[in-house]
């Protein structure tokens, strides 16, 4: 009941971005059932958002010690080649293992930098976002390696009772997130890091290993987000896979409602923001308008979200409401 | 009236969600007056001086300044109004050099570029009618906190204040400093500038105050000369209760002398860090009070960070129990159940955005571990408990912590400590910065903590309050340890006589 209440402007958003694509396109919300699956708009705004909010539930984490992660897109990029590369000769939970491992290598990495060597996140993270399509270029041999591995192409394109399986993994991924650092006192021990990092170290929390996990998890869940991007198109392209979307991911956390300085954080709202960024983007392309409007109408929206929460709006609409 | 007020308040106002921080306050300074803003914790001092200087904007009630109404809406209009404030924690850029603080925003320029030596000479100027002469070009956070006041001090009054309001600006100066930003005041005083006071010290209050004005609960209770307030009355007055009472039970309750103190929990043994703290040797028994005593600066929480593992010390060893043992970090000391109370609170203790009832759990929470959390009833329970004993204010667990003043911030970091059932807590400065109630509340806490068999190292800067609860007194000076104090040793005198040996005898205070 209180995270509901604590998420209404990014849910109100949401609804009004659905209702507004429903008005340019009158099909927006109808479904229909073929071939064991859901079909229609509103299914691709989660199906086509589920990387994005993969991307977030590790970058809301992140933000929420006061780092970032500008690495997550090419991460995404070195685990689709290295899924795509093995999916057609080894099985396919030694195709994830590899995959998987690999971005948590590259999240460790990450955190080596900034929990242990104490560099800036942004430029610690910088580090792997341009040297990582360079990786992922040599994995792939500078081709874009394609798979036919039915397996594989099942993550991207399957369903589990009709839901596509990105958002199946998206759903799964959330209530592991939420398991792993709310059924734990991770998630406070994040939130007292990035509060106050000082204060937390002289509790006696292991600051440097909060802050290793979650460059860790963030690359875990980027690790995935590039398998479902790879298993989407059956093919891994180590020059656009996952391009920007590191800017995408940050959009959604911050349209969360978390401090890019640090402190607290919501994993669902995270993941709602993602989706908010990609209903959005379905909508400008089923409206017919070009696309080019598309990071307009993106920035407008994140604007008016981000005024929604503002303190300052949120003691003006208080005085509207008490006339004295 | 021919002589109108320099600043004057009437019926000042202001409520937070429900709660009447402010209400209905008068308010008045006159030219080249000092005047003493009192209060308990929450008597509404520092909601005054921001509903005054306009960052926090009022509900209802006038301000005049020079006899013209004004409504600042920042900090800045204030300052250019000629209204300026020093806070406690200073309000500069402690990575710009001196000379840049004191001119930001106005610094001296040719063809549109900073005119730096001109400005460095300016600075050098204006500093040195405060007394001052420091390296100006150096950056101001490189100097002690006394330095970065008289700065901010300086900027406020070369920005043509008129009225200058000080928010408890000696709370971190040692007893030279005082004296030096006394001297200040006096000068800026006699120019005709009239300075708001707001200090814990009732010392300085007589010591350099005309008149003071008390609040309480948000509402102002009296205005009176300083000269004609007795010390009994003014407590009183801030308080609003019978201090003999409570001056009676401070007497009976004076500690028991020791039922034969165990071992000790825990002894240093030339424990020590090149550059740092020269090696000190000192031990700790449960149900005793060691007080680590000293000027600013002596080394008194470089022990106790040595202690605690903030800082790795590079010779000598712990021992606890009589087994040296290492500890490498806060961790390792928390293992080993010792806890430690920051001087710095808002640094080195709240996490602010986070509630009490986290901040209370989060020490608990952190040696177990991450994955034996501590369920949610049980943190409800343990943070509603420590609230109830330590009576911290307002009693909602749910709270952020940043929202509470200074004293129940400090009551929660206690319970932060005593919820991990420590052996020896090292508690640092554990009274500054808070009101004259909760100063009591806590050293009663300190006692029964003894009493409970807690072996306890407390560092302070007031003797007398040392003097009070401590069965042994450490007393330290230019970062070494130079005298222990015993039973019947222990006093004011016998630890200024220590700390003094070789400092001369006029930079230090009189005993009360």
């Amino acid at each position: 009941m209180r995270a509901l209440r604590a998420g209404a402007p990014q849910l109100l958003a949401f609804l009004a971005v659905l209702l507004a694509d429903r008005l340019v396109a009158p099909q927006f919300l109808d479904l229909h059932w073929q071939d064991g699956r859901l079909f229609g708009s509103l299914v691709d705004v989660f199906n086509r958002g589920a990387p994005v909010a993969l991307l977030s539930l590790g970058m809301v984490l992140v933000v929420a010690t006061g780092g970032i992660d500008l690495s997550v897109g090419a991460v995404m990029a070195i685990a689709g080649a290295v899924a795509a590369s093995l999916a057609d000769s080894q099985p396919l939970p030694l195709v994830l293992a590899a995959a998987l491992a690999t971005g948590l290598v590259c999240g460790l990495w990450n955190g080596l930098l900034v929990a242990v060597l104490r560099i800036q996140p942004i430029v610690a993270t910088l580090i792997l976002m341009v040297a990582g399509r360079g990786i992922a270029q040599l994995i792939t041999e500078g081709r874009i390696i394609t798979f036919a591995s039915p397996d594989l192409a099942f993550l991207g394109g399957g369903a589990v009772l009709g839901v596509p399986m990105p958002v199946v993994l998206v759903l799964g991924m959330l209530l592991l997130t939420l398991a792993l650092v709310r059924g734990t006192a991770l998630g406070l021990m994040i939130e007292a890091t990035g509060g106050n990092a000082r204060a937390s170290a002289l509790a006696g929390i292991d600051t440097r290993a909060v802050t290793l996990a979650v460059y860790a998890w963030s690359g875990f869940c980027a690790a995935l987000a590039g398998v479902v991007a790879a298993a989407d198109i059956l093919g891994a392209d180590a020059n656009n896979a996952g391009l920007w979307l590191e800017l995408d991911a940050i959009l959604a956390v911050v349209v969360a409602g978390s401090s890019l300085l640090g402190g607290r954080f919501s994993l669902w709202l995270a993941v709602l923001g993602a989706f908010l960024i990609q209903a959005m983007n379905t909508g400008i392309l089923l409206s017919g308008l070009p696309p080019e409007l598309n990071l307009v109408v993106k920035a407008a929206v994140v604007l008016a979200v981000l005024l929604l929460q503002s303190p300052r709006l949120a003691g003006l609409s208080l005085l509207l409401r008490s006339p004295r | 009236m021919s002589d109108t007020p320099l600043l004057s308040v009437r019926g000042l106002s202001k409520s937070f969600a429900g709660h009447q921080a402010l209400a209905g306050v008068d308010f008045t300074l006159r030219r080249g007056e000092i005047h003493a803003l009192l209060g308990e914790n929450g008597a509404g001092k520092s909601t005054f001086i921001k509903t005054v200087t306009g960052i926090v904007r009022r509900d209802a009630g006038d301000v005049w300044l020079d006899g013209v109404p004004i409504a600042p809406r920042s900090a800045e209009e204030s300052a250019r109004a000629g209204i300026a404030t020093v806070y406690q924690e200073v309000g500069l850029l402690p990575n710009l050099t001196v000379a840049q603080n004191l001119f930001l925003g106005r610094e001296p320029t040719r063809f549109g570029l900073v005119r730096a030596r001109a400005m460095r000479q300016r600075a050098r100027e204006r500093l040195a009618e405060f007394g001052l002469a420091i390296d100006v070009g150096a950056p101001l956070g490189s100097f002690p906190v006394a330095v970065q006041h008289l700065v901010a001090i300086a900027r406020a009054v070369d920005l043509s204040a008129r009225a200058l309001i000080l928010d408890e600006p000696t709370a971190s100066l040692d007893t030279h400093e005082v004296t030096v930003l006394f001297g200040v005041m006096r000068r800026l005083a006699a120019q005709g500038i009239g300075i708001v006071f707001v200090t814990h010290f009732l010392e300085q209050v007589y010591a350099i105050t005309d008149r003071i004005t008390v609040l309480r609960n948000g509402r102002l209770v009296t205005e009176r000369e300083t000269a004609q307030f007795p010390r009994l009355d003014l407590v009183r007055t801030m308080l609003g209760r019978d201090l003999a009472e409570d001056e009676g039970r401070a007497e009976t309750g004076a500690r028991a002398p020791r039922i034969e103190a165990g071992p000790p929990v825990l002894r240093a043994d030339k424990l020590g860090k090149a550059g740092y703290l020269r090696p000190v040797d000192l031990t700790v028994a449960g149900g005793e009070v060691v007080g680590l005593a000293g000027l600013l600066g002596s080394g008194r929480t470089e022990t106790a960070r040595l202690l605690f593992g903030a800082e790795r010390p590079d010779q000598g060893r712990i021992l606890l129990d009589g087994k040296p043992v290492r500890i490498a970090g806060p961790r390792d000391a928390l293992k080993h159940r010792l806890g430690y109370c920051p001087e710095e609170r808002k640094t080195d203790g709240i996490v602010a955005d986070l509630t009490v009832r986290e901040n209370i759990v989060l020490a608990l929470q952190a040696r177990r571990g991450p994955f034996r959390p501590v369920g949610g009833a049980a943190q409800d329970r343990i943070a509603r408990d420590f609230i109830a004993k330590l009576d911290i204010r307002p009693p909602d667990p749910e709270r952020p912590i940043g929202l509470l003043s200074g004293g129940n911030q400090q009551k929660a970091l206690l319970a932060r400590w005593l919820a991990t059932e420590p052996r020896l807590l090292i508690l640092d400065e554990p009274t500054r910065g808070i009101d004259v109630g909760a100063h009591a509340e806590i050293i009663r806490l300190i006692r029964s903590l003894c009493d409970a068999g807690l072996a306890l190292l407390v560092i302070s800067s007031e003797l007398e309050e040392i003097v009070t609860y401590s069965d042994r007194v450490i007393v330290m000076r230019d970062r070494a340890q130079v005298a222990e104090l015993a039973d019947g040793a222990i006093d004011v005198t016998a630890i200024l006589r220590a700390i003094a040996a070789e400092a001369a005898p006029a930079s230090l205070p009189e005993p009360a």
